[in-house]
C-alpha cells in the first residue's frame, strides 16, 4: 500500500508544481504550495506507517505548523502588494530584474 | 718590488683611522636631520668636520712615518659586514693615505673657500651637508680594504655628486645635467659590479687584502675581463671615453663643487680604482693595460681639443680636467712607475686644478655669475690675488719649467715615450695643446680690453676665498718638485703598489722635456697672438668646421644619442606600442569577453518568479532523474 | 480491502481535485478544491492510523488556513478570474514537461523499490497516538517545537506589520463627509442621501432584488454593483423592461 500512497503523493506534488509555475494570480500560486506540502506530508505519514515510526508524523507535525506560519506571512505581503499596485498577479511584480 | 704584506691593525691614530669617515658623516647628519635650525652654524660645523678629519688623517700619516717602509700596509677591521664575504674594514697604507690627505686637505680648503662663495645662498647649509657627505663617502672609497666597501664609496660620491650638480635644481639645466650625470656613472657602475662578482666567484673573496695575492692562479682571459669591466668603471667615474660626456655638463653646480668633486677628488677615482688593483689586474703588459693607455691618450686629447673651443671659463677648465686625468691614466696603464707618477700627478692637479676652478669660481663671484670669458678681459688689476694665484695654476698645468705640471706631466709623458713611442708623442701633442687653451683662458679673462657689461662691478673676493687659493697656488707651486724629485712619491707607495726594478732617473732637464717645452711655448705663443694681441669679439666667431667639431664636445652627446637614445626610445615605443596592443589587448579583450557574455547572461534575469520557480523545478526534476540513474545502476 | 477502497475513491477525488485547482479560472473555485485535496489527505491520514494529524488537518488546514485563503481572495476581488493566456514564452510547456517528468520520475523511483509489509503504527499507538506523538515532540523535539513558537509569533508580529498602513492625514469624521455630500450636491446636484437598501418595498428580501421606489420604479442603486453582475436586477414582478433611476413604471 505504501507504494500507492507515495505515487500519489508524487502526484499531487507534481500537480502542484505544474500549478505554482502556470497560474499567475498569487493566491492560487500559495494554494499550489500549500497542496505540494500536503503532498509531502502525506509521503510523511505513509513512511511513518510503513517504518512503524512515530517520527513520520512528527516532522508532518512541524510541517503544518512552518505552512501556517508561512501562508500568514505570504498573504500579508500579497495584500500589501495588492494594496500598492492594485495587482496580485505574480508577473507584475518584475522590476528586480536586469 | 712587489708590494707590501698587509698586517694588522696596530693600534694608535690608525686604530681610530676610521673617524676620518665617521666625522664628516656625522656633519652631514647633523646638518640634514637638523633642517633650517642649523642654518646659523651649520657651514662652520662642515668646515669644523672637514678640518677634523684632515687632522685624524694626518696624524695617521705620521704614524706610518714611524713605520719601517714594509710594516706600513696595515688593515683596520671594523665589524663583519657581510659575515664570511666581506669584512668591513679600512686599508691604511701609503696609497690610500695619500688620497685621504689630498680629500680631506683640499677638501678643507674648499669648504673654507664655500663659507665665502656660498654666502647669498639661502640653502648654504644643505651645501655644506652635501660637501660632508662627498668627503665621507669618498674617504670610504679610497680606505675601504675590500671591493664592496669601495662600491659603497663609489656609489656615495655618485650620489653626492648628483646632489651637487643638482644643488640649484629650480635651473631645468642642472636638473637636467644631474640626471645625465647619474645615469652616465651608471653604466660605468654595471661595470665595476660584474668586475667585482667575478672577482668573488673566481677568488672566493673581495677584500684586496685576499684578492690580489691570488690573482696569478686566476686564467688571463679571467684577468683581463676583470680589468676591462674595472676600466668602465673607472671611466664612467673619471669621465674617460667613452663616458665623457656628463663632465661637462656636471658644470652646471656651484664652483666649489667643480673644483672638490669633478676636477680634485672624484673624477680621479679611476685612477685610484686602476691604480689600486693595478699589480693583480694591470699589469703593465697586458691587454687590459693597454687599453687603458689607449682610453687615457684619447681622452687627453679629446679633453684638450674640447678645451681650446669653449667659452664657458667652467667647461674650458672641465676640458682640461678630463685632458689631465687622461695622463694619469695613460701613467696608470704602465705599471709601477707610471702608478708613481700618476698618483703624483694626481695629488698635483687636485691642487692646482682646484686652484683653478677656486680662481674662475672667484672671478665669478666678482662677475655677477658671468661665466662667458668673452664677457671678461682685463680683470687682472681688479682682482690681483685670483691673478697672481690663477697664473700659478695656470703656469703648473701647462708645466713651466720648475712648478708642479713640469715634474708630474713629463714624468709621464717619459714614462709614455719609454713604453711606447707614439703614446708618448701624443702625450707631447696633448701638452701643446695644454699650453694654448690654458694661455687662452688666462689672456681672455685677465688681459685684453674690459668686455663686460655696465652694471658688472669687478672686485677682489674675501680673505675667506682668498686665503684658499693662496694656500693651493703654493702648493701648486712646489709639490710637485717635492713629489717627485729623488723619487720620493714613488718610494712612499712602494709599499703599497710595488716598485719597479730600477728606479728611474729623473733628468731636470732632457730632449722629451725640451721638445714638450717647446711645443707649450708654442701654442701659448699662438693664443697670444690670437687672444692677447688680438681683440676678442664679444660674440663668438663662427669658427670652421673643427671649431664646431670641438664646440660641440666632438660630437660625443650625438654619438650618444645616435646610438643609444634613440634606439632607446624606439624600443621604448616598441614596448608602449606593445604593452597598448598585445598585453591591452588581451587584457581589454578577455575583459570585454567577459562583460558581453555577462550582458547576454543578464537577460535570464527576467524578474519573473514564476522563471525562477521554473528554472529550480527543471533542476529538481534532473536531480531527481539522476538520483534514479544513479540508484537503478 | 477497506482501506484499499477508501484509498482508490479518495486518490481519484484529490487527483481531480487538484487538477481542478490548477485548472480553474477563478481562485474561488481552486479554493474549494483546494478544500477537497485536504479533506482527502486528511481521510488517507487517519486511515494510516495517524488520527490525530487527520484531526489537525482539518482544523489547520481546512479550518485556519482556508478561511485565510478566502478572505485574502474577498479583500483583492473575489470576482477577478486569472486570463490563462500565457505570456512567458516556453514557460506552460516547460511547466509541463518538467512536472510530468518529475512525477513520472517519482513514480517510477517508487514503483521500482520493493516495499516489504508495512510495519504499522500498532506498537506505537498501542498507547495511543496523541500520547506518543506527545511524547516524541515534547522530549526529544522539544528544542524544534519551541523554535516553532518562536517561528509563529514572529509571522504573526510580521503579519500586523505588513498589513498595518499609517493614516497620513486626519481621519475624515462624519462632519466632513456630510459637507462633502453637500458641496457636491450643491455642484453637481449628486445626490445627498444615503443610497437606498435593498428590499425596500419588495417582494423579496434577498440582498440582489432591487429596491422599488414609492413610484414602483426599480431602484438600481439599491444593489451592490458586484451582485448586479452576477444576477437579473430585473425583479420578474417588474412591470417595464426599461428600468431608469426615478421613472415611473408604466
Amino acid at each position: 500500500m505504501t507504494t500507492h500512497y507515495l505515487i500519489l503523493s508524487a502526484l499531487l506534488f507534481a500537480i502542484g508544481g505544474i500549478g505554482v509555475l502556470v497560474r499567475r494570480n498569487a493566491i492560487v500560486v500559495f494554494m499550489c504550495v500549500e497542496l505540494m506540502l500536503n503532498a509531502c506530508n502525506l509521503a510523511f505519514v505513509a513512511f511513518a506507517r510503513q517504518h512503524g515510526n512515530i517520527e513520520g508524523q512528527v516532522i508532518a507535525f512541524f510541517v503544518m505548523i512552518v505552512a501556517a506560519a508561512e501562508v500568514v506571512v505570504g498573504l500579508a505581503i500579497i495584500v500589501t502588494i495588492f494594496r500598492t499596485r492594485r495587482s496580485a498577479s505574480v508577473d507584475d511584480a518584475s522590476l528586480l530584474k536586469y | 718590488m712587489e708590494p707590501a704584506e698587509i698586517l694588522s691593525n696596530p693600534g694608535g691614530v690608525i686604530g681610530v683611522s676610521w673617524l676620518m669617515i665617521a666625522l664628516p658623516l656625522l656633519g652631514a647628519a647633523v646638518l640634514l636631520l637638523g633642517g633650517r635650525r642649523t642654518d646659523k652654524w651649520g657651514h662652520f660645523l662642515g668646515v669644523l668636520m672637514a678640518l677634523a678629519s684632515f687632522v685624524v688623517a694626518a696624524l695617521v700619516f705620521f704614524q706610518m712615518l714611524g713605520f719601517a717602509p714594509a710594516e706600513r700596509r696595515v688593515s683596520v677591521p671594523l665589524y663583519a659586514f657581510i659575515p664570511g664575504v666581506a669584512d668591513l674594514g679600512l686599508l691604511i697604507d701609503p696609497l690610500s693615505i695619500s688620497f685621504a690627505l689630498l680629500i680631506t686637505g683640499v677638501g678643507s680648503l674648499i669648504h673654507i673657500y664655500s663659507i665665502g662663495y656660498m654666502s647669498h645662498d639661502t640653502d648654504r647649509r644643505r651645501f655644506f651637508a652635501y660637501l660632508n657627505l662627498f668627503v665621507a663617502a669618498m674617504l670610504l672609497l679610497v680606505l675601504a680594504d675590500n671591493y664592496v666597501a669601495l662600491f659603497i664609496g663609489w656609489e656615495g660620491v655618485g650620489l653626492a655628486s648628483y646632489l651637487l650638480i643638482g644643488f640649484w635644481q629650480f635651473k631645468p639645466s642642472a636638473a637636467t645635467a644631474a640626471k645625465k650625470a647619474f645615469v652616465v656613472n651608471r653604466v660605468g657602475d654595471f661595470g665595476l659590479l660584474i668586475a667585482i662578482f667575478i672577482v668573488f666567484t673566481t677568488f672566493g673573496s673581495v677584500a684586496f687584502g685576499e684578492v690580489f695575492p691570488k690573482a696569478g692562479e686566476a686564467s688571463q682571459g679571467t684577468l683581463t675581463a676583470i680589468g676591462l669591466l674595472l676600466l668602465l668603471g673607472a671611466c664612467g667615474k673619471s669621465a674617460q671615453l667613452p663616458l665623457q660626456s656628463w663632465l661637462l655638463d656636471a658644470m652646471e653646480g656651484p664652483t666649489p663643487v667643480s673644483a672638490l668633486i669633478h676636477a680634485a677628488t672624484m673624477v680621479t677615482a679611476g685612477v685610484y680604482l686602476v691604480v689600486r688593483s693595478g699589480a693583480a689586474f694591470f699589469p703593465g703588459d697586458g691587454t687590459a693595460s693597454l687599453v687603458v693607455t689607449i682610453v687615457g691618450v684619447a681622452t687627453l686629447l679629446a679633453g684638450a681639443i674640447i678645451g681650446t673651443a669653449k667659452d664657458d671659463i667652467k667647461k674650458a677648465l672641465a676640458g682640461s680636467t678630463m685632458s689631465q686625468i687622461g695622463y694619469m691614466m695613460l701613467a696608470a696603464g704602465l705599471g709601477p712607475v707610471g702608478y708613481a707618477f700618476a698618483i703624483a700627478h694626481l695629488i698635483t692637479h687636485g691642487f692646482f686644478k682646484a686652484n683653478l676652478f677656486l680662481g674662475a669660481g672667484s672671478v665669478m663671484h666678482g662677475m655677477n655669475d658671468q661665466v662667458d670669458m668673452r664677457r671678461y678681459g682685463g680683470l687682472r688689476t681688479l682682482m690681483p690675488v685670483t691673478f697672481i694665484t690663477f697664473l700659478v695654476g695656470y703656469l703648473a698645468i701647462i708645466g713651466f719649467p720648475l712648478l708642479s705640471g713640469y715634474f708630474t706631466k713629463d714624468g709621464i709623458i717619459e714614462t709614455a715615450m719609454e713604453h711606447n713611442a707614439i703614446l708618448g708623442w701624443l702625450a707631447v701633442a696633448g701638452a701643446g695643446i695644454t699650453g694654448f687653451y690654458m694661455s687662452r683662458v688666462v689672456f681672455m679673462t685677465f688681459f685684453g680690453e674690459r668686455r663686460w657689461d655696465k652694471d658688472v662691478h669687478p672686485h677682489e673676493s674675501p680673505a675667506v676665498m682668498t686665503w684658499p687659493l693662496i694656500v693651493l697656488a703654493a702648493g701648486s707651486a712646489v709639490l710637485g718638485a717635492y713629489l717627485v724629485l729623488s723619487n720620493r712619491l714613488m718610494v712612499f707607495l712602494g709599499p703599497a703598489v710595488g716598485l719597479p726594478e730600477e728606479l728611474p732617473a729623473f733628468h731636470v732637464v732632457s730632449p722629451v722635456g725640451l721638445a714638450t717645452l717647446a711645443l707649450v711655448a708654442a701654442g701659448a705663443g699662438y693664443a697670444w697672438l690670437k687672444y692677447g694681441r688680438q681683440e676678442v669679439p664679444v660674440v663668438a666667431p663662427r669658427g670652421s668646421f673643427l671649431t664646431t667639431f670641438a664646440r660641440r664636445d666632438l660630437y660625443g652627446d650625438a654619438l650618444n644619442e645616435a646610438l643609444f637614445m634613440r634606439p632607446g626610445q624606439w624600443l621604448t615605443r616598441l614596448a608602449v606600442w606593445f604593452d597598448n596592443r598585445g598585453v591591452d589587448g588581451l587584457v581589454n579583450g578577455l575583459a570585454a569577453t567577459i562583460g558581453g557574455t555577462s550582458g547576454r547572461l543578464r537577460r535570464i534575469q527576467t524578474g519573473y518568479v514564476r522563471s525562477y520557480a521554473l528554472s529550480i523545478f527543471v533542476g529538481a526534476a534532473i536531480l531527481a532523474g539522476a538520483w534514479f540513474v544513479v540508484g537503478t545502476l | 480491502m477497506g482501506e484499499t477502497v477508501t484509498f482508490w475513491v479518495l486518490a481519484v477525488v484529490s487527483v481531480a481535485a487538484a487538477l481542478g485547482l490548477v485548472f480553474s479560472r477563478k481562485a474561488v473555485y481552486s479554493a474549494l478544491m483546494l478544500g477537497v485535496v485536504m479533506l482527502s489527505l486528511a481521510v488517507l491520514y487517519a486511515v494510516q492510523d495517524a488520527p490525530f494529524l487527520a484531526a489537525v488537518q482539518i482544523i489547520v488546514y481546512t479550518g485556519a488556513v482556508m478561511m485565510l485563503f478566502l478572505f485574502v481572495l474577498m479583500l483583492v476581488g473575489v470576482d477577478s478570474s486569472d486570463s490563462l493566456v500565457e505570456t512567458l514564452r516556453g514557460q506552460r510547456f516547460w511547466a509541463f514537461v518538467a512536472g510530468l517528468g518529475f512525477a513520472a520520475l517519482l513514480a517510477l523511483g517508487f514503483g521500482n523499490v520493493a516495499f516489504t509489509a508495512a510495519t504499522g503504527m500498532g506498537a506505537i499507538n498501542e498507547t495511543g497516538n496523541v500520547p506518543s506523538l506527545a511524547q516524541a515532540i515534547f522530549t526529544r523535539y522539544v528544542f524544534a517545537f519551541e523554535v516553532t513558537s518562536a517561528l509563529l509569533i514572529t509571522a504573526a508580529l510580521g503579519a500586523m506589520v505588513l498589513a498595518h498602513r499609517e493614516r497620513a492625514e486626519a481621519k475624515t469624521t462624519q462632519k466632513d463627509l456630510s459637507r462633502a455630500r453637500f458641496k457636491a450636491f450643491a455642484e453637481t446636484g449628486a445626490n445627498p442621501a444615503p443610497l437606498p437598501g435593498p428590499g425596500t418595498y419588495a417582494r423579496h428580501n434577498a440582498v440582489d432584488m432591487p429596491a422599488l421606489l414609492p413610484d414602483g420604479s426599480v431602484s438600481k442603486l439599491s444593489v451592490n454593483r458586484h451582485l448586479a453582475r452576477h444576477t437579473e436586477t430585473e425583479a420578474p414582478e417588474a412591470p417595464v423592461a426599461e428600468i431608469t433611476e426615478g421613472e415611473t413604471s408604466k
